[in-house]
This record gives C-alpha cells, structure tokens and sequence, in this order.
C-alpha cells in the first residue's frame, strides 16, 4: 500500500477537487460516433447492436478496435477517434 | 514552552567528538549535588552513567531552546534557563558548576559541534512543524496510479510546460522565502476577481519553478500586477500581442541571481524564467485567466509563458529605471510593462549619439504601425556597447528620449488614414498638428544585455498604453 499522495490546490478553488468529466454534447445531431471495441469477448457483439441503434437514427458512427483489453490504447488510436469523433461508446467489459 | 528540572541542563549528541569527550564530565555532575539532566539529540548509548536522559531525537527541546552548538550547558531556576555556555573549556564549565576539580584528565578547550536542529533540512522541518500557520488550500488526493507531473497537466494547472508538483513540503519551504503571513491577501487577481493569498501565490511559484528567495520578487510582481493602472484584466482579454513584462532593479537582483547581461531576455536563468512564470501561473490558476477564456489574443508572444529580466545598473551610464521612478537608490524593485515581444535594432556603424539615436528612431517609429502614433508605448533596451556612446559623448537619458522625440514628430497629414496610400492611420483631426510617437512618460529606457554586439532592443506596447488601458507600474519589494 503506497502513502497517499496531496498537492495543494494552486487554484480559487471554484471548481471541485477531482477531474472534471468532458462536457456532454447538447445532441447528437450531425454527429460521428466512435464504437470502440477493447478486444474483450463479445463486445464486437454489444457493439453492433448499438451501431444497428445509431445508425436508425441517422447518425454517423465509426468503429475503432483496441488490439488489446490488457494495454491503454495506442495514442494513434486516441488521436484517430478525436481527430475524427464527437464521441466515443466503448464496449468496457465481458 | 516546555520547562525543565532546575539545575544544571547540558544538550548533546554522541554524532560529536566533544560530547564523547566530555562523558565522563557528566558522569560527574550527575553524582553531584546540582541535579543534572542531559538532553540527548540522537543515540543516548554513550551516556551511560547519567540518570536524568531526556530523549530529543525529535528536537523539539533543541528547537525551543534554539540550541546552536553541542555541547551546550545551561542553568535552569523555576523552569527557566538562567544563562548557557558551549562548547568544552574547563576553566569555564568549572565555574559555571562550581567544581574545581572537573575535567582535570581533559583538555583545556574544545570547540563543539552544530547542533542536529541546525542542520539545513532538519532546522527547515522543524521551522515548519512549530512555527508556521495551518495551510489554507485544499488537498487534492492523487491516485495511486497517477503520475504527479501529468496531474497537474490534466487538472488544467499548467501552462503547457511541466510544472514542479506543488506538495506540502515545498510550498512551506517556498513560504520561508517570506517574512509574509500566508494568509495575508496580496491582491484581486483579474480576470475572476479573486482575492489571493500569499500561500496561493508560493504554491504558483512552487508550481513555475521558483527557489524561496526569489518570493519577494514575485509577490511585488503580483501586488503590481493588481494595481489599477496596470489594468491586468484587460491586458489579458486583449486580442493584441501584449502580455506583462516584469523588470526588476535594485540589490535583490543580483542577490538572487538574475541576469541583466548575455541573453537577457533568452533561456537559462533560473530566475529570470521562474519569476515571469509564476506571475503568468497565478493569472492562470488563482484569476482564472486562460488562453481561449478570457485571453483572446490573436497570437500573444512566446513571453506569455515568462518574460522577466533585470536592469545591468552597474554597466549603466544612466540613472536606473527605478530611480527615475521615484524610488531611493538602493530600493529593490519590480516593474511590470504591457509588452510585445523583443523588436531587433541592428546598428554597428554609429559612433556617435545624434546617429545611433537616429536610428533608434526610425526603429521606434514601427511599433504598432509606422502611421499609428501615441497609442502604443515602448521599453527600448540599450545594451553596454551602444550605451558607451551615450557615456562618452555626456547624453543623459532625458536627452537621449528628447532627441528620439524630436526625431519621431511628425506632422499628422504624413500619417492620417489615407496617408502614403495607407488606409490605416491616425484620425483626420490629427492632419494639421505635429504628432509625437510617445505620450509623455511612454517611452522607457533601460541598460542590459551581453556586453558585446551594437545591438539594442525595442519592447513595443499594447496598443492600449496609457490611462485608458495599461500604465507601467513599479512596486518596491519588501524583502
């Protein structure tokens, strides 16, 4: 068990302590939406149905793999989705 | 305060050659009929033979008592220490314990050592822990995983360079740099108004780069920035270039290391970089003033990350800028200017004053516009190889700006919009009078740069110089 570690707060602190979460997109309206797949079991499957979903409605969507679950993903893969995506629905687990 | 047995009260560590010496010395005292106690500042296996052992390896009796030296020896009545003596000499310590026969085996004299709460990490420590105030920012707790360094990069803290992790520890050691309570306010940081302390501001520096003593410097260089002349705020809403440019004149400079010589305003001192920096950190942090938020500049400058650097009054054949502010020879200053980036003048011909103020002129007249006059101040930076001509020939620098001046006035009809088939330019009202480039007061003139190259440097202005936007402000340093 590693100590915990502090930094003080170099700001006003008006805003809260922990990382704030990427603004919600208003709607998904011309949007393009990145299905990331992280090469768990059966996410190819959960993910296609969600692209089956978006799709219906109309929107864009891209499909991204991760060539492993057990590694962070590759930046390139990173750059692609935010270069090319407004959002991203990852497939986390089995 | 904690109190002490009265009689006799030595301090020791056995890290010491005289305190090893001295042992049986206080065997001794410690049959005798004072009471004696030891208090020892780290193993107390070398005392065996004395009773009364007080364990000070944490050395808060030493720190309380401002021990310097071991072997000290004090005497204590009600609970108070009378008087003390240090080191080893036998003709004293006989008479501060009057017994006439002690240490006879041993030499006259030996000096002692430094005490252990003397020790530079060690007195820092114990400053912290019982001295100084409660820290008032909040904690933030990193994950186990998370790398410090990148934390504050994802937090928004930086600005886009690596920061130093701003950990209790060095923020208190960053607060001894200051005679500064850390809850004194230091000023309304724009662009959100907020009121900042002194810790907010060490935590900035911390964060930029900074070494405790160059505090002080940034401190006034914050104060100055919240002077209503400056007018930060707007400053930093600009879409134009500027940004603050920090100069500092008096002692401090050298004292901390800053450079007023080669490179001046490049890379490489430690000062000069971090005291800049801190100044833009704590905009960013403690005003909340960010790049794309309140900051709209179409390009700023690279000097928005630090720009910073002290005058060479030495080399200078001229008063210092501060002293032409009003402040007494001797006073350490910092001055901030809304500037630009650095503007090149090459003159390698001019040997006398009337050319090379010639030719600063026609470089002055190009900051902004060659056609926009009066709006835009300048910092010119004459360096030792240009400023010898000035000395050698007797031009003050009242003189050198008369001249510029007198060079720059221009009837307005050359420069109104329109004018030379430009359609920027002055405003038509302007067509009949003679226009100087600079408002009185808006042209400043400091001594630095390497010694050698007949170079010297214009700091153009934002284009909002003078009371409706920003005046140059000078703060004196308390230190």
């Amino acid at each position: 068990m590693t100590e915990k570690r502090f930094l003080l707060d170099p700001t006003a602190e008006k805003s809260p302590p922990w990382r704030e979460r990427a603004p919600r997109l208003p709607s998904l309206n011309d949007r393009t939406i990145a299905l990331l797949d992280i090469s768990k079991a059966r996410g190819d499957v959960f993910l296609d149905r969600i692209e089956e979903k978006l799709s219906q409605q109309g929107l864009a969507v891209k499909r991204y793999k991760k060539p492993t679950f057990a590694r962070i993903a590759p930046i390139e893969l990173k750059q692609e989705i935010s270069t090319d995506c407004h959002a991203v629905v990852e497939a986390l687990a089995d | 305060m904690k109190t002490f047995p009265d009689g006799l009260v030595a301090v020791v560590k056995g890290d010491c050659q005289t305190c090893r010496m001295i042992q049986p010395v206080m065997t001794k005292l410690a049959g005798g009929q004072i009471p004696f106690t030891v208090l020892t500042q780290d193993d107390p296996e070398f005392l065996s033979g004395v009773t009364k052992v007080i364990d000070d390896t944490k050395l808060a009796y030493s720190y309380q008592l401002n021990i310097e030296v071991v072997p000290t020896l004090m005497r204590v009545e009600n609970g108070r220490e009378i008087k003390r003596i240090i080191g080893w000499n036998r003709k004293e310590w006989r008479q501060f314990t009057g017994i006439a026969d002690l240490g006879q085996d041993l030499p006259e004299q030996r000096p002692g050592c430094g005490a252990r709460n003397m020790e530079p990490e060690i007195a820092e420590e114990l400053a912290w822990r019982y001295q100084s105030a409660e820290l008032n920012a909040r904690r933030i707790e990193i994950a186990a995983q998370e790398d410090d360094l990148e934390a504050c990069f994802e937090r928004g803290w930086t600005d886009g360079l690596p920061v130093v992790p701003p950990t209790e520890k060095r923020v208190r050691r960053m607060l001894l740099g200051s005679q500064r309570a850390a809850d004194e306010i230091v000023g309304i940081i724009p662009p959100n108004q907020v009121p900042c302390t002194v810790e907010k501001v060490a935590i900035n520096a911390v964060m930029a780069g900074c070494q405790p003593e160059y505090l002080p410097v940034v401190l006034a260089a914050v104060e100055a920035a919240c002077m209503d002349a400056f007018c930060m705020h707007g400053l930093l809403a600009t879409t134009y270039f500027s940004g603050p440019v920090v100069i500092v004149n008096g002692p401090i400079a050298k004292a901390i290391g800053m450079n007023a010589g080669l490179n001046v305003f490049g890379q490489g001192n430690r000062a000069n970089a971090t005291i800049g920096r801190s100044l833009q950190l704590v905009i960013r942090n403690v005003g909340g003033g960010r790049p794309g938020g309140v900051d709209r500049a179409t390009f700023g400058n690279p000097g928005k990350y630090t720009f910073c650097f002290a005058e060479d009054e030495e080399g200078s054949p001229w008063e210092s800028l501060a002293v032409e502010r009003g402040f007494k020879e001797g006073a350490s200053t910092v001055t901030l200017f809304a500037g630009d980036g650095v503007q090149a003048i090459m003159d390698q011909r001019s040997r006398t004053p009337e050319s090379l103020s010639r030719t600063y002129a026609n470089s002055l007249k190009t900051v902004a516009h060659s056609k926009i006059f009066m709006v835009a101040d300048a910092v010119l930076v004459v360096s030792p190889e240009h400023a010898r001509v000035f000395r050698k020939a007797g031009w003050t620098k009242q003189r050198l700006r008369q001249e510029i001046d007198e060079i720059l006035k221009t009837r307005g009809s050359e420069i109104i919009r329109g004018a030379q088939d430009i359609a920027e330019g002055m405003p038509e009202i302007f067509a009949d009078v003679d226009v100087t480039k600079f408002s009185p007061g808006g042209l400043h003139i400091v001594h630095a740069g390497g010694k050698a190259g007949m170079f010297s440097a214009i700091i153009g202005g934002w284009v909002a110089s003078g009371p409706i936007g920003s005046q140059s402000v000078t703060k004196e340093i308390a230190l």
